[in-house]
């Protein structure tokens, strides 16, 4: 069986407005069908962004509206699922454009597949990452070995999906400053911290060998044959 | 003619879908595949496109309430030609299929395949498009009336919750084990039934998680189980030496064609001839009537992170032990990295589980309904037995069958396990 072409744009930093109006341009190509499956791989400048679940309630947001304008940080209100949430440089985010016709109509089946992808990129670089039930993202125990375990996120997921085609994706933190997300009660879950890749292995990480590694897990997970090409 | 909206169940895992946003006011022109409203569910947000085209001439379900998957959440009016589009019988099933466009449900429902709604419950009951179709199956499986039942949902809607406490006042169960029904009397069960569960505080030294979908669904099916079949068991011990020596010899074979040879494979050999042996332990009660399943579909529970899953051999006994190998290692593999298609999970006749894994001597299962029978192996561990007035040391399993006392009785199941512990020992290859 042949796989399906996913088609592979990394973008650099991308202001969030910009990107969701691409993302909600390529979702109606995908639609279409007048492009195959996408991937965006990307950085935004900081900003925080409100998931459907926390448009009504902002009490999550912990920082004033004069905080955000010192920091120079931008807030949003977005169509994907989910809570609050940051993005800031040194954090990978995805987008991964799909249409989930015909084999993966299940959006809590894409989630999951989602959390396994960001699961294989910390397994690239040897951190081990899991699932916390109940709680969607990768997740690492920071705790020493004989503690009792202590749970920090590293890379959030938060989706959308029209029509079986998916947009919005994963944030996977690789150099991400931690302290901007005291800004926020991350995802609405107060008592769990957030990690990054640098933090976890106590150096920098290249942001390229980043999304190396998620092209081929998300590659691997979905069975789609990722072809590079240009930003635009 | 007007189109009902419905919730669309977006997976496999899902019931009921939060309605976030409606795009379309009441009085709005819509298209067809049109965006409709935004649903969340976990970390999604899906936005569904309107079933038909009209005006939208009613919103039944408001901006954050929740719903089980197949409510009614909207109506729309037909205008103009766009009614020719709309299906002849408009009631709710046909309003669930004027969603193809929308699509979602009938393609991804295998939790509760529209299929089974076509067994009986009219369409026009009123009570039917009042109840979740995982409430009519729990109705269904303890031949409960849902009409009897007073529901405190929206619009009366029988919840769950309705329902199980409805079948916990024992008012249901004498219907499929003990003759005439108990007439519904006047007694709520609500109120007999006081709420339980202890009010456990975060920060309290306790640490309080929500349960996820799949342990709420084990948790479900688990009580569901218990209150279902009257549970009894039989454990044989069997002598696995022949077994041992056997995979020992065969094992290399095996794995030259890409094969791996365990215990498992063997038992679900003996078991499947077995089950041929012994119809009625491949078997469902409906009703008064007993179903003789003349498939045999093996269920293997498989040991998640957090949770299980049993995933079905469908037609077990057309294979033989290489096939059996093979299947047993994908159906495994597959469910340990959630590839498993829906249907993979549904239409077992009877399940092997293995506390043995685990190190467990033997395990007292409970039975996955509808059937009424479980394997469950234990540990496979070299024992000191008695041959022929002489000590031995032998590899030594002791293999429990846990049955539904409703259909099968202690003779039967002696049988049965009596089959499984000669082919075992004496395995012919």
């Amino acid at each position: 069986m042949s796989e399906r072409v996913l088609e592979v744009r990394r973008l650099g930093t991308v202001k969030y407005g910009e990107a969701l109006e691409l993302q909600k341009q390529l979702v109606e190509d995908r639609k279409a069908d007048r492009i195959p499956d996408q991937l965006l791989l990307l950085e935004h400048p900081s900003v925080i962004t409100l998931g459907v679940r926390s448009r009504a309630n902002r009490s999550h947001v912990l920082a004033t509206a004069e905080d955000l304008e010192r920091e120079g940080i931008e807030l949003f209100e977005t169509g994907r699922g989910g809570d609050v949430t940051f993005h800031g440089p040194g954090q990978l985010i995805g987008y991964p454009i799909l249409d989930l016709r015909p084999d993966r109509l299940d959006v809590h089946r894409y989630v999951r597949d989602l959390e396994d992808v960001m699961i294989g990129v910390a397994g690239a670089f040897g951190v081990t990452a899991a699932r916390q039930t109940g709680f969607t993202g990768a997740w690492v125990n920071t705790a020493a070995q004989d503690a009792p375990p202590a749970w920090e996120k590293l890379a959030a997921i938060g989706v959308r999906i029209a029509r079986w085609v998916t947009s919005h994706g994963f944030a996977f933190n690789v150099t991400t400053d931690l302290g901007q997300f005291s800004l926020i009660i991350p995802c609405g879950i107060a008592d769990k911290g957030v990690t990054s890749l640098e933090k976890l292995l106590g150096r920098d990480v290249p942001m390229a060998e980043v999304e190396d590694a998620a092209v081929a897990a998300l590659a691997a997970v979905f069975c789609r044959r990722p072809v590079e090409i240009g930003p635009f | 003619m007007p189109t009902n909206v419905v919730m669309p169940q977006m997976g496999e895992s899902i019931a009921e879908g939060t309605i976030v946003r409606w795009i379309k006011k009441v009085g709005d022109d819509v298209d067809r595949d049109e965006p409709l409203f935004e649903i969340s569910t976990d970390k999604v947000d899906a936005e569904i496109p309107s079933p038909a085209a009209g005006r939208l001439a009613e919103i039944r379900v408001k901006e954050g309430e929740t719903v089980p998957v197949n409510s009614v959440v909207a109506v729309i009016a037909a205008t103009g030609e766009a009614v020719v589009e709309a299906p002849a019988s408009a009631a709710p099933a046909s309003g669930a299929a004027a969603g193809a466009g929308t699509a979602p449900a009938p393609t991804v429902t295998p939790a509760a395949p529209p299929a089974e709604d076509e067994d009986g419950d009219g369409a026009d009951d009123p009570h039917r498009q009042k109840s979740s179709p995982l409430v009519r199956r729990i109705a269904r499986e303890h031949n409960v009336d849902i009409t009897r039942i007073q529901g405190t949902g929206i619009n009366g809607r029988v919840t769950k919750q309705d329902i199980l406490t409805f079948i916990e006042s024992g008012a249901a169960a004498p219907a499929a084990a003990r003759g005439p029904a108990v007439p519904a009397s006047g007694s709520a069960p609500a109120a007999t039934v006081p709420a339980p569960g202890p009010a456990y505080k975060p920060g309290e030294s306790v640490q309080i998680v929500p349960m996820s979908v799949m342990r709420r669904k084990i948790a479900e099916h688990m009580v569901l189980s218990a209150h279902t079949s009257p549970h009894v068991y039989s454990v044989y011990e069997v002598n696995f030496g022949r077994i041992g020596a056997l995979r020992e010899k065969k094992k290399a074979e095996f794995e030259a064609a890409g094969a791996k040879l365990t215990y498992t494979a063997f038992i679900a050999k003996v078991i499947v001839d077995a089950l041929r042996q012994f119809p009625v332990v491949n078997a469902s009660i409906d009703g008064h009537n007993i179903v003789y399943k003349k498939d045999i579909n093996l269920g293997i529970a498989v040991a998640l992170d957090n949770g299980l899953i049993v995933p079905v051999i469908r037609n077990a006994d057309e294979r033989n032990l290489l096939g059996l190998s093979r299947a047993i290692d994908d159906v495994a593999t597959r469910a340990r990295s959630k590839k498993l298609n829906p249907e993979e999970v549904q239409g077992g006749t009877f399940t092997i589980t293995n506390p043995g894994v685990f190190g467990a001597l033997y395990g007292l299962p409970l039975i996955n309904q509808p059937q009424v029978a479980i394997l469950g192996v234990g540990v496979i561990e070299k024992r000191a037995v008695v041959i022929d007035d002489a000590i031995a040391i032998r590899p030594v399993c002791h293999l429990t069958l846990g049955y539904d006392h409703r259909l099968i009785d202690g003779a039967e199941a002696g049988r049965f396990l009596a089959f499984v512990k000669e082919r075992l020992e004496g395995f012919a290859e």
